[in-house]
Parts: C-alpha cells; sequence; structure tokens
C-alpha cells in the first residue's frame, strides 16, 4: 500500500467512480451482516437461557465459551473460525465468513441478553411457574418476550459493531465492501479516495440501522 | 366430612447454615381462610414457596387433597395449576396488558382459545373491578389495581386454594383497602386462602384461623378471637403489643371495622 502524494487533490469524480465501484459490495456487506446477527441472536440468546437457568454444565460452557471469544481479537477468532468452518463442514468464502463473524456475535450478544435477564429479576419466573406453566414455557412466553424488548439498545450497538467488523471479511477474502475499496484504490493508486468511499458508504449503514432500531426500541419498549 | 384441601408435615427448610422452617404442620380445611403472622424473618414466605415448590424444602411432606406434592412423580406443573399465588410485588407480565396477562396461562397452560381465554379473563377482570383496565399494561396501573390484576391472573386459573404472599405490603396504604375488599369477597365466597400478612384488621374479622409463625415454627394455631384475646404464649402477647403501639388497639389503622 502506498501514501498520497503530497500533492494529493481529491478528485470528485474519481470518488464517484469509487462509490460506483464499491456498490456491489454493498449487498455482500449487509448480508455478512445481518446472517451474522441474525444467527447470533438466536445462539446469543440460547447461551444466556443456559447460562441463567441452565444445569451447572450447561452454565459453564455457556459462560466458557463467551469468556474465550470476548477474550480474543475479532480478527483472530475470524481467523480461527474461518479455519474451523473448513475442516468441520468444508465451507469456506462468504459462509465461512458469516460462521466466523456469528462465533464473535454469539459471544457478545449472550452477555447483552444475559444482563437482560437478570434484569427482569426472579419475580416473572416464579409468577410463571405459579401458573402452571412448564420452565421452557415461561422462558419462551414470559422471558424472552420481556428480554428481547429490553436488549434493543444494547443490540443496536452491537448491530453497528458487527456491520463494521464485517469489515474484517475482507482478511479472508470476501468480497464485501472493505475488500473493493482495497481493489479500486490500488487500480487507481489512491486509496484515500477509495477508503473515503467505503467510510461513507460505513456511515450510512450503520446510521440507518441504529435509525430502525430505535424506532424499534420506541415502539416496542417495556412500559415501566 | 371432607378431608383437607391443604396438609403441611413436618416441613424443614434452610437457607445455608440459616433454619428459616423448624418443623411446620398444619392443615387447611376447604373454604377456610388462614392467616399466618408472625415477625419478619420468620419463614412466612419461604413456607408458601415451599407449599407450591417455588422453594423446595429440604424436609417434609405437602399434600394438595389426596396428591403428595412434595412427591418426585408429581407433576409438579399440573399442581400448581390448582395453587394461585399472589405476590407481594404483584409481579405481572410487564410487556402484557391486564387482560393477556390474565389470558396467558388460559392459553399456554390450559389450551384455551384465545376467544375462550379472552371471556373468562374478562369475567375475572368483572370479580376484581377492572373491566375499564383490561386494555392497560401494568405500567399504567396503580399499586392497588395491579394486584387485583394478579389476583385476577390466579384465580382465572380455577384454584383449589389461594395462597398470599403479603399482597398489600408493597402498597401505598390509601390503595390497601382496595384489595382487601377483594380478598374478603373472595372468602365469602368459599374460597380457602392461605394469607400472609400484617393486615390485623383483616385477619380478625376475615379469617378463620390465624397462625403465629415464629422462628420457623408454629407458636399459635386457632379462631382469632383466642389469639388476640387471650395468647398462649408471652411471645405472641408482645407481638401484639408491638403492633399496638404502632396501630392502635389490636386493628390496623384500616382494620375492617374502623373502615366502614
Amino acid at each position: 500500500m502506498f501514501r498520497p502524494a503530497r500533492d494529493h487533490r481529491l478528485d470528485l469524480s474519481l470518488f464517484l467512480r469509487s462509490l460506483k465501484f464499491i456498490a456491489p459490495a454493498i449487498k455482500v456487506t449487509v448480508l455478512l451482516t445481518v446472517f451474522a446477527l441474525t444467527f447470533g441472536l438466536v445462539f446469543g440468546l440460547a447461551l444466556a437461557v443456559a447460562r441463567v437457568y441452565g444445569n451447572r454444565f450447561a452454565a459453564t460452557a455457556a459462560g466458557a465459551y463467551s469468556r474465550v471469544v470476548r477474550s480474543l481479537p475479532t480478527l483472530v477468532v475470524l481467523y480461527i473460525f474461518y479455519n474451523l468452518a473448513w475442516v468441520a463442514f468444508r465451507v469456506g468464502g462468504v459462509a465461512a465468513a458469516v460462521i466466523a463473524l456469528t462465533a464473535c456475535t454469539t459471544a457478545y450478544q449472550s452477555e447483552i441478553f444475559r444482563g437482560a435477564i437478570q434484569s427482569l429479576g426472579t419475580g416473572q419466573m416464579a409468577a410463571a411457574r405459579s401458573l402452571g406453566m412448564s420452565r421452557a414455557t415461561a422462558i419462551r412466553s414470559v422471558i424472552i418476550p420481556q428480554v428481547l424488548r429490553l436488549a434493543i439498545p444494547s443490540w443496536s450497538n452491537e448491530a453497528a459493531i458487527v456491520l463494521k467488523d464485517s469489515s474484517l471479511a475482507s482478511a479472508v477474502g470476501t468480497a464485501e465492501v472493505f475488500r473493493r475499496s482495497q481493489q479500486i484504490g490500488a487500480a487507481n493508486r489512491d486509496y484515500l479516495t477509495a477508503f473515503l468511499a467505503a467510510g461513507l458508504i460505513y456511515f450510512c449503514l450503520t446510521f440507518i440501522t441504529n435509525r430502525v432500531l430505535d424506532f424499534a426500541h420506541k415502539r416496542y419498549k417495556l412500559k415501566t | 366430612m371432607a378431608g383437607p384441601i391443604l396438609r403441611v408435615e413436618n416441613l424443614h427448610k434452610a437457607y445455608g447454615k440459616t433454619e428459616v422452617l423448624r418443623g411446620v404442620s398444619f392443615e387447611v380445611a376447604p373454604g377456610e381462610v388462614v392467616v399466618i403472622i408472625g415477625p419478619s424473618g420468620t419463614g412466612k414466605s419461604t413456607l408458601l414457596r415451599c407449599i407450591n415448590q417455588l422453594t423446595p424444602p429440604d424436609q417434609g411432606r405437602v399434600w394438595l387433597e389426596d396428591v403428595e406434592i412434595t412427591d418426585k412423580r408429581t407433576d409438579i406443573n399440573k399442581v400448581r395449576e390448582h395453587i394461585g399465588m399472589v405476590f407481594q410485588d404483584f409481579n405481572l407480565f410487564t410487556h402484557l396488558t391486564a387482560i393477556q396477562n390474565v389470558m396467558l396461562a388460559l392459553t399456554k397452560v390450559k389450551r384455551m382459545s384465545p376467544a375462550e381465554a379472552r371471556a373468562k379473563a374478562m369475567l375475572e377482570m368483572e370479580k376484581v373491578g377492572l373491566v375499564d383496565k383490561a386494555g392497560l399494561y401494568p405500567a399504567e396501573l396503580s399499586g392497588g389495581q395491579k394486584q387485583r390484576a394478579a389476583i385476577a391472573r390466579s384465580l382465572a386459573m380455577d384454584p383449589k386454594v389461594m395462597l398470599f404472599d403479603e399482597p398489600t405490603s408493597a402498597l401505598d396504604p390509601e390503595l390497601i383497602g382496595e384489595v382487601l375488599e377483594v380478598m374478603k369477597t373472595l372468602a365469602g365466597e368459599g374460597m380457602t386462602m392461605l394469607v400472609v400478612s400484617h393486615e390485623m384488621g383483616f385477619a380478625r374479622e376475615v379469617s378463620d384461623r390465624i397462625i403465629f409463625l415464629e422462628n420457623g415454627a408454629i407458636s399459635e394455631d386457632g379462631p382469632p378471637e383466642q389469639f388476640f384475646t387471650n395468647p398462649k404464649h408471652a411471645r405472641t402477647r408482645e407481638f401484639l403489643g408491638k403492633l399496638t403501639e404502632l396501630y392502635g388497639n389490636h386493628g390496623g389503622p384500616r382494620g375492617g371495622r374502623r373502615k366502614k
């Protein structure tokens, strides 16, 4: 990679051309993010439930997973799971990138949901059980609906992080927004312009994501 | 003569080294209203929670009619359908409206259709005087209304016995009356009730029997007149004396008699 020349000048038309070149990769970035977030939601919720309501083994295992993954740089986790995905399922490319990103966000989301479950207190579970609900029914019908609502603000933050971390997938060869910006930067020998274009795209995506989730938060928040 | 609805035999429960219940035994007959009183920290709430197994006792047995609840083979969820419980801090499901709170167990546990559940729930809301508040969320209700909704939620399951765990202790004084009123009506309709309460007026006026729990054991068990006028133990007299100091002669400031 090379630095811009001393007399580097921003070229608007190059900026626009860079945007245009990167644009098709928005789909890849969005898909990576949406899949990782969705799978991470399901697995993160499951881990959180295991930690609070599971038996000792489940709780310990879930806690350990979260502890280990959150202790490693996202890029390292990404590489590990990218390789694991190949070893275990013989998948590479975008699918492996989704698996790797999911592995990361699952750990962080499990913490978000665990906090939300614990903030509910024990009374909700006690009330549900006293009415004859099984533990599973109580978790499904009483705990999770409240937890999802409580978690929206923190989850919105995590969504923005995953969106931005999806750029790390470029390191394992996924042609997402950042990867495309590197390519157009190299082709034109002007990385600054290319990265500014990528930056604008990430900003817009993050902005939209947070706005949508803010709206969801207002719409669904528990009245207190 | 029918046997007792509820039979508790030699319950023991300890939290770590602290023994909370030390061999509690009693029976509750159908239609009976039993009020449990006693100094705080003597295991009143634990006793209630041991009955429906929200807190499993260390030792002792509990029967609902002829089903032994403490038997490992008993389907505890099935039994709990028949034991209503009302909590000190209501524990209404915050994501649901008042009527949805009442409906949830009807659809999820009793497997009623939503329409059936709604009709049944509305009936219970009527009983507790909350028909016009049915569509509101718990956060939009006053404490008294919340507790009445919680009572409706338990009643909707058609329980054989209702457990009340200090149902008015978290309420502002002016809201206690409406909850006690609902409980009185319930008692009048013949509901079997086991009530942990500090409401002496209610205990005296509505209960058939008062159990005085002290240090995890029953020290008095008898009709209210005997309890208030001629307690067996000095400790009971002392406790009543303290209440008298606080609230005036034997009754709470919002005692039933005074209110009328």
